[in-house]
């Protein structure tokens, strides 16, 4: 039985990681293309959950629209972000807009805590995800698999779009050679915008998916941001292949430490993410060579 | 030939107030503080008292943001680190106020050498993204280890410090007040001493031009590493100062809204000025203390917004004002300045 419980973890890891993973492919392409650290990412996440937890009544059809306007909703805050942001590009460092999310983090955190109260939320969802389902001799609760499932298709999605659409080659191209997109008639302003605007939306949807496992309160969007950090930084800065491997990582490290050693969880993710830092042999964007 | 006199003049008082600008700061200063103390109302020193160590904590972030060029909201943990230990020496019996600075001092410089170790590796947002696990980190930490902060209930009842070992403990708002400003004002022209001089220019050089400072032979990791450590001291002692105001200490006390405001108080200053992250510690303070009274419960959003006008309309913070507002006065009227007054800028731009 113990075991079947860290399995059973074991999985839903796999899943929240994937969702993290999602998330963060914004947050990291964003800070690689156009330098944006983005610190609402985690209000973001949590303003998703709430509006999935709040539009979701039971019924396949509320689920459908809490699932897209969570999706519109991250969009919309990675819109104002982009329009923020935007004003201070050129002029004034990257400190400035990383400070500017700072406030807007603080603000949108408060204002979800008065629209939406100080208890955990969980969406409420159709009879038939609730119940559980016989995966290789393991009984699993079937929303768990619904949203792994689910994670994996944007995942792939995801996937296909940056590396085979034009759009996700321009991205690339912003990362490598900002001046190289524009010597090609695009704007690079309007890629990073774009790219936040995009990564907001996968935000929103990833929050979501999360709220059915862990749910969502007033401390989601600083646990997620976190993580989130923790997970570019270990990825390797801009890089969405090292972001999907340490999301899965760091999703199982939640998970299922949260239930071993609940005390060491945190400890266990900054600790990764310090040796990965000190045992780097390549150095990181932001680095010194030493 | 009027107009010549009248640059003599404009000059003069120009060298006037480069002298004595640089007391007007300490000066008015002493006399708030002063005021506030002349004041009868004990409610008002208590509040005052209060306001210093976060105002540390901010002349800490100062040093590593502006002096070393490191974003930070990470200096909470070795304002943790004093806190905890003052707060245990007190429980402890030690009553020496000295000896809990000294402690707490040092106590804080172990922390922030060690997590410096990685950040100093590391420049500009970077940073701020990793020194942002470092509060969480002292926050989880604070909350979690029961033995040492009490959990989240935190360490009450710590006995008042005493100046000197026959003296009586330090209890009177008054005097915590007087002693609260003496420890930070020394604090903070120590710390400006020490970054004054061949240090400042060596630091400016780091954050102007960082490759060829390093090819020069400076070892600019350990130089960084070294100022972070110094202001993990200073964060230490402004811990110190916590306890001795407070006299209570809770894991919110050490956590991310305090990293917050000491960096929102640095961003209002100017990043480089000490005493201009001091004032803007007690300004962030001010309002949100004045404000919350209307407002319970909703500090971070007004943190928060704070945060959002100090980046629009305070570019470069407190400091920079008199040029900005300088430049736009010239701006407004160009004729009035005439060939006279130009004719120096030119020529000391061409040299």
């Amino acid at each position: 039985m113990r075991v079947d419980a860290y399995l059973m973890s074991a999985v839903d890891g796999i899943a929240y990681g994937l969702l993290l993973a999602i998330a963060a492919a914004g947050l990291t392409v964003s800070f690689g293309a156009g330098g944006v650290l983005n610190l609402a990412h985690g209000t973001l996440i949590a303003l998703g959950g709430y509006v999935a937890a709040a539009i979701s009544t039971g019924t396949w059809a509320s689920l459908a629209a809490a699932v897209a306007l969570a999706t519109v909703a991250g969009a919309a805050g990675g819109g104002v972000l982009a329009a923020a942001t935007a004003r201070l590009r050129g002029r004034r460092g990257h400190l400035d807009q990383a400070l500017l999310t700072l406030g807007i983090a603080l603000i949108g955190a408060d204002l979800l805590t008065i629209a939406f109260g100080p208890d955990v939320l969980r969406p409420q969802l159709p009879t038939a995800l609730d119940g559980t389902a016989t995966v290789a001799g393991h009984r699993y609760p079937v929303d768990r698999l619904a949203v792994l499932g689910i994670a994996v298709l944007i995942a792939a999605a995801g996937y296909v779009v940056l590396h085979h659409t034009r759009a996700g080659r321009l991205v690339w191209a912003t990362v490598d050679d900002r001046a190289m997109v524009a010597g090609i008639g695009v704007n690079p302003a309007v890629v990073d915008a774009t790219v936040l605007v995009a990564a907001g939306a996968l935000a929103g949807v990833a929050g979501a998916l999360t709220t059915p496992i862990l749910g969502v309160g007033p401390g989601t969007a600083e646990t997620t941001l976190l993580l989130s950090l923790v997970i570019v930084v270990c990825g390797g800065l801009g890089s969405v292949p090292g972001a999907v491997i340490a999301a899965v990582g760091v999703g199982v490290v939640q998970t299922v430490g949260v239930i071993a050693v609940p005390a060491l969880a945190p400890y266990l993710l900054i600790a990764a993410m310090a040796v990965v830092l000190l045992a780097r042999v390549s150095p990181l964007q932001g680095e010194v060579g030493s | 030939m009027s107009a010549f006199t009248h640059a003599r003049t404009s000059d003069r008082i120009r060298l006037l107030l480069r002298r004595v600008l640089p007391w007007s700061a300490p000066v008015l200063a002493a006399l708030g503080i002063a005021a506030v103390v002349a004041w009868p109302d004990t409610y008002l020193h208590a509040t005052a008292a209060r306001m210093f160590p976060l105002a540390l904590l901010a002349v800490s972030v100062c040093v590593v943001t502006g002096h070393a060029g490191l974003p930070t909201l990470g200096q909470v943990a070795p304002y943790a680190a004093g806190a905890y230990t003052t707060a245990h020496l007190a429980l402890h019996g030690v009553a020496d106020a000295a000896l809990h600075l000294l402690a707490a001092a040092a106590a804080g410089a172990m922390v922030a050498a060690l997590v410096g170790v990685v950040l100093a590796r590391y420049r500009g947002t970077v940073v701020l993204m990793l020194s942002l696990a470092v509060a969480e980190l002292t926050t989880i930490t604070a909350s979690q280890w029961r033995t040492v902060s009490g959990g989240t209930d935190g360490l009450a009842g710590i006995p008042a410090p005493r100046l000197l070992p026959g003296l009586p403990p330090l209890l009177d708002d008054r005097a915590v007040l007087l002693y609260a400003a003496a420890v930070a004002a020394t604090a903070t022209a120590v710390a400006m001493r020490l970054l004054g001089g061949n240090r400042q220019l060596l630091l400016s050089a780091v954050r102007g031009n960082e490759a060829r400072a390093a090819a020069s032979g400076h070892r600019v990791t350990t130089y960084l590493w070294v100022v972070h450590a110094g202001a993990g001291a200073v964060a230490g002692i402004g811990g110190a100062l916590l306890i001795h105001t407070h006299r209570w200490i809770t894991p919110a006390d050490v956590g991310f809204t305090s990293a917050a405001l000491a960096l929102l108080a640095v961003v209002i200053g100017g990043t480089a000025s000490l005493p201009g992250a001091v004032v803007g510690a007690v300004m962030v303070l001010g309002v949100r203390d004045v404000v919350a009274v209307d407002l319970p419960g909703h500090a971070p959003l007004l943190l928060g917004a704070l945060f959002v006008a100090a980046v629009y309309l305070l570019p470069g913070g407190l400091t920079a004002l008199p040029a900005r507002l300088r430049r736009s006065l010239r701006v407004l009227r160009p004729p009035a300045n005439g060939p006279d007054t130009t004719a120096p800028h030119m020529s000391r731009r061409t040299s």
